[in-house]
C-alpha cells in the first residue's frame, strides 16, 4: 500500500525474496531471451518510469504506432487468415485454395516451386526433381489462369512469395485479372519482392544486387500508377529468423533492408510519400512469447521513427509498419509432431498480441513435407479459436503497459538500432550482405542455438527430452514425379500454340527495355500476355543483367 | 599421426535452406575434420566431380525442398559411372521416413532427419570412414 516502490522493492529483496533464494536456487543463474536480453526476475513500475506515454507509445492508429496501426485493431476486423499454400500443379493448388476459402480463410497466399522462384521453366535441366515440390509450378500465363480459375480476383487478396521473378508473376496476375474482367486498379495483394534477404538467407536470387534493385524500384513506380492497392514489397525477417538469427537480428536486418529499398526508390526519383505506404513487412513468430510480442511492437515504433526522422516522410501512412506473420517453421519437430499444434498456437497468439495484419499458422507435419489437408485445417482452426474464442482480440494491444513487455520492447528497439547503426557505418544493407556480415551474424546465432540444444541448455520437448518411441508419421502429402512430366507437356503445348512472331517481338522489346532505363514492368506484362514463359523472360534478363554468385 | 577426415558437404538442386548444412560444417570442423562446403545450387555432376577432385572420404548432401530422392540418387549414380562408388554418401533434410528405403537402395547410407544432433552425424562419419 502506498509507499515508495524503490524502497519497498529493496525491502522485499532483503526479506521475502532472500528467504526464498536461501531455501532454493533458481533454475538458472541468468535468464536470457534469444537475443541475449537478460530477463529480470520481476518487473515493476521502476522499469517503465522513463517511458513518456504519449511520445513512446501513443494511441493506436497514430504515430509511432507502438500500440497498433489501426485505432480499433481486431475489434473492427480480425487479421487476415492467410495460409501459404501451393504444390504440384495449378490444377491441384486451385482445388486447395477453394478448400481453404470454403473453410473460412480470408486471403490467399501462393507458394511457388523453386524453378518458378529462380526463373527456370519446368523443362529446364536444373528444374529436374524440383517441379511442384515446394509450391506450385508456373511456366506461363496458362498456368496462372488455371491457378485462379473460379476465384474472383476483385474480392480476394493474394499474397505471392516471389522475389527475383516477382515482376513476372505480378504481370501474370494482372493479365489473369484482365481476363476475369478485373482492372489492375482494383487488385489487392502482395508480392514479396525482397531480394536482399534472398542473398542473406533464403537463396532464390538470380541477378546481382544492382539490377535486382532496379527491378524492385520499377515495380514500386509501376504499381503506384497502375496497381495502387498492391503491396509492392514484403520486407521479410521471416527467413532471416528461419536461417537462425535472434529476434533482435531479425528485426534489425529486416529494417536495414527496408532502409536500403527506401533509399533505392528515392534515388530512382520517387517521392517517399508516393510509395512508402505500400511497403509491407513479414515477420516470424518464434517460441519466446514475450520477446516476440515485444519485437512486433518495437518494429512498428522503430520503423515509424526511421520513416519520419530519417526519410522525412510526411504522410502518416508512410510511417505505418504493417506486417504479415508466419509461425516459425524451424521450431517444428519431426518428433511427436502433434506437439507442433501447441507450439503453433502459442506462436500465433504472440503474433496476434503483437498486432499482426495477417497470419499463417504452420501445420504439424511440416518437418516432413508440405502439409496435408487435415493438418492445414487444424492450423487454420488454431487462428479461428484465437479469434473467436480466446477473447484476446477484443482489446487493442492488451499487453501495452505491462512493465515487462514495455521494458523488453525498449531493449529490443535499442539493440536493433545498434545493429542498424553498425550496418549504416558499413555503407548499408547491400554492402553488409556483400561483405557477408549479415550472413555471419545469422550463422553464428544458428550455431549457438544448436549447441545449446545439444548441451541441453535449451530443451526442445520430444527432441532432447521427453522422447518416446514412435511410428513414422503417415498420410503426409506426396508430390508425384508425374507432375514434372505433366507440367512439361503443358508447357510444350503452350509453346507450340502461341503466336511465334508476337513472341519474338515482345522478347526483343523486353531486352531493349532492360538495356535502357525505362520501367521494365510494361514490357514484362506484354511478354506474359503473349505467353512468353517465365524461363524465357528470365533468360532475357539474365543475358542483360548477369547472374549473382554467392561467395 | 593420422590425417584428418575430409568431408564434402553439398546442397544439390535449387534449395537455398543452408542453415543445417552450415551448422554441420562448423561442428565437423570444430571436431577436427576438414570440410569443403560447396554452397547452394549445385548440380549432382558438380558435386560428384568436386568429391573426386578433392579426394574426400565422405559426401554429405542436404536438401529441404523434397527433391532429395531424385537428386541424392543422381549423385550416387554419377559417382558409380565415374568409378567412385567407394566414396560413402550420407544425406539429410526434410526427408519422410517412407523415402528411406528408396534412398538406401540408391546407395545413400546415413540418412538424417530433422532433430538429428551434430554429435550423431560426427559419430556416423567416424564409424564409416576408414582412413587409409
Amino acid at each position: 500500500m502506498g509507499g515508495n516502490i524503490r524502497e519497498e522493492k529493496e525491502r522485499w529483496e532483503k526479506t521475502t525474496l532472500n528467504k526464498a533464494l536461501t531455501k532454493s536456487k533458481e533454475r538458472e543463474d541468468v535468464f536470457r531471451t534469444t537475443s541475449q536480453i537478460e530477463m529480470k526476475r520481476l518487473y515493476t513500475p521502476l522499469d517503465t518510469d522513463d517511458i513518456d506515454y504519449c511520445h513512446d507509445l501513443g494511441f493506436p492508429g497514430e504515430y509511432p504506432f507502438t500500440r497498433g496501426v489501426q485505432s480499433t485493431m481486431y475489434r473492427g476486423r480480425f487479421w487476415t487468415m492467410r495460409q501459404y499454400a501451393g504444390f504440384a500443379t495449378a490444377e491441384e493448388t486451385n482445388k486447395r485454395y477453394k478448400y481453404l476459402l470454403d473453410q473460412g480463410q480470408t486471403g490467399l497466399s501462393v507458394a511457388f516451386d523453386l524453378p518458378t522462384q529462380i526463373g527456370y521453366d519446368s523443362d529446364h535441366p536444373l528444374a529436374e526433381g524440383e517441379v511442384g515440390k515446394v509450391g506450385v509450378a508456373i511456366d506461363t500465363l496458362k498456368d496462372m489462369e488455371v491457378l485462379f480459375d473460379g476465384i474472383p480476383l476483385d474480392k480476394v487478396s493474394t499474397s505471392m512469395t516471389i522475389n527475383s521473378t516477382a515482376g513476372v508473376l505480378l504481370a501474370m496476375y494482372i493479365a489473369v485479372a484482365e481476363k476475369q474482367g478485373v482492372k489492375a486498379e482494383g487488385l489487392q495483394g502482395t508480392i514479396q519482392n525482397d531480394i536482399l534477404k534472398e542473398y542473406a538467407a533464403r537463396g532464390t536470387y538470380i541477378f546481382p544486387p544492382l539490377p535486382s534493385m532496379r527491378i524492385i524500384t520499377d515495380i514500386f513506380a509501376y504499381c503506384k500508377n497502375h496497381v495502387p492497392r498492391w503491396n509492392t514489397i514484403s520486407i521479410s525477417g521471416y527467413h532471416i529468423r528461419e536461417a537462425g538469427s535472434s529476434a533482435v537480428q531479425e528485426l534489425a536486418f529486416t529494417l536495414a533492408d527496408g532502409i536500403a529499398y527506401v533509399e533505392a526508390a528515392i534515388k530512382a526519383g520517387l517521392d517517399v510519400d508516393s510509395f512508402a505506404s505500400r511497403l509491407s513487412f513479414f515477420f516470424n513468430a518464434h517460441n519466446n512469447f514475450f520477446e516476440e510480442i515485444a519485437k512486433f511492437r518495437a518494429a512498428r515504433k522503430l520503423w515509424a521513427k526511421i520513416m519520419k526522422e530519417r526519410f522525412k516522410a510526411k504522410k502518416e501512412s508512410s510511417s505505418m509498419l504493417r506486417f504479415h506473420t508466419q509461425t516459425a517453421g524451424c521450431t517444428l519437430t519431426a518428433q511427436q509432431p502433434d506437439n507442433n499444434v501447441v507450439r503453433v498456437a502459442f506462436q500465433a497468439l504472440a503474433a496476434v498480441l503483437g498486432g499482426t495484419q495477417s497470419l499463417h499458422t504452420n501445420s504439424r507435419d511440416e518437418a516432413f513435407a508440405l502439409p496435408s489437408e487435415d493438418s492445414v485445417r487444424i492450423a487454420l482452426r488454431t487462428q479461428q479459436i484465437i479469434a473467436h474464442e480466446s477473447g484476446v482480440a477484443d482489446m487493442v494491444d492488451p499487453l501495452g503497459g505491462a512493465y515487462a513487455l514495455e521494458d523488453l520492447t525498449n531493449e529490443i528497439e535499442k539493440k536493433a538500432m545498434d545493429y542498424i547503426e553498425k550496418i549504416d557505418s558499413m555503407g548499408g544493407a547491400i554492402k553488409a550482405i556483400e561483405e557477408g556480415y549479415i550472413q555471419q551474424e545469422i550463422g553464428e546465432s544458428a550455431y549457438q542455438y544448436q549447441k545449446e540444444i545439444e548441451a541441453k541448455k535449451r530443451i526442445i520437448v520430444g527432441v532432447n527430452q521427453f522422447q518416446v518411441e514412435e511410428e513414422p508419421l503417415r498420410d503426409i502429402l506426396r508430390i508425384s514425379p508425374e507432375v514434372e512430366t505433366y507440367q512439361r507437356e503443358k508447357l510444350a503445348k503452350v509453346k507450340r500454340e502461341r503466336d511465334q512472331a508476337k513472341l519474338a517481338e515482345v522478347l526483343s522489346a523486353l531486352k531493349k527495355t532492360a538495356l535502357g532505363t525505362d520501367n521494365l514492368v510494361p514490357s514484362i506484362v506484354e511478354a506474359v500476355r503473349a505467353y512468353a514463359s517465365l524461363g524465357e523472360i528470365s533468360d532475357v534478363l539474365r543475358e542483360v543483367f548477369g547472374e549473382y554468385r554467392e561467395n | 599421426m593420422s590425417r584428418k577426415i575430409r568431408v564434402l558437404l553439398a546442397k544439390p538442386g535449387l534449395d537455398g535452406h543452408d542453415r543445417g548444412v552450415k551448422v554441420i560444417a562448423r561442428a565437423l570442423r570444430d571436431a577436427g575434420m576438414e570440410v569443403i562446403y560447396t554452397g547452394i545450387r549445385q548440380t549432382p555432376e558438380q558435386i560428384a566431380n568436386a568429391a573426386i577432385q578433392e579426394g574426400v572420404d565422405i559426401i554429405g548432401l542436404s536438401c529441404l525442398s523434397g527433391a532429395h530422392t531424385h537428386l541424392f540418387s543422381k549423385v550416387t549414380q554419377i559417382l558409380k559411372e565415374k568409378g567412385a562408388a567407394d566414396i560413402p554418401v550420407m544425406g539429410g533434410g526434410i526427408i519422410p521416413s517412407e523415402d528411406i528405403p528408396t534412398l538406401e537402395k540408391a546407395g545413400i547410407r546415413g540418412i538424417f532427419q530433422p532433430g538429428t544432433s551434430t554429435e550423431e552425424i560426427l559419430k556416423y562419419i567416424q564409424e564409416n570412414v576408414k582412413l587409409s
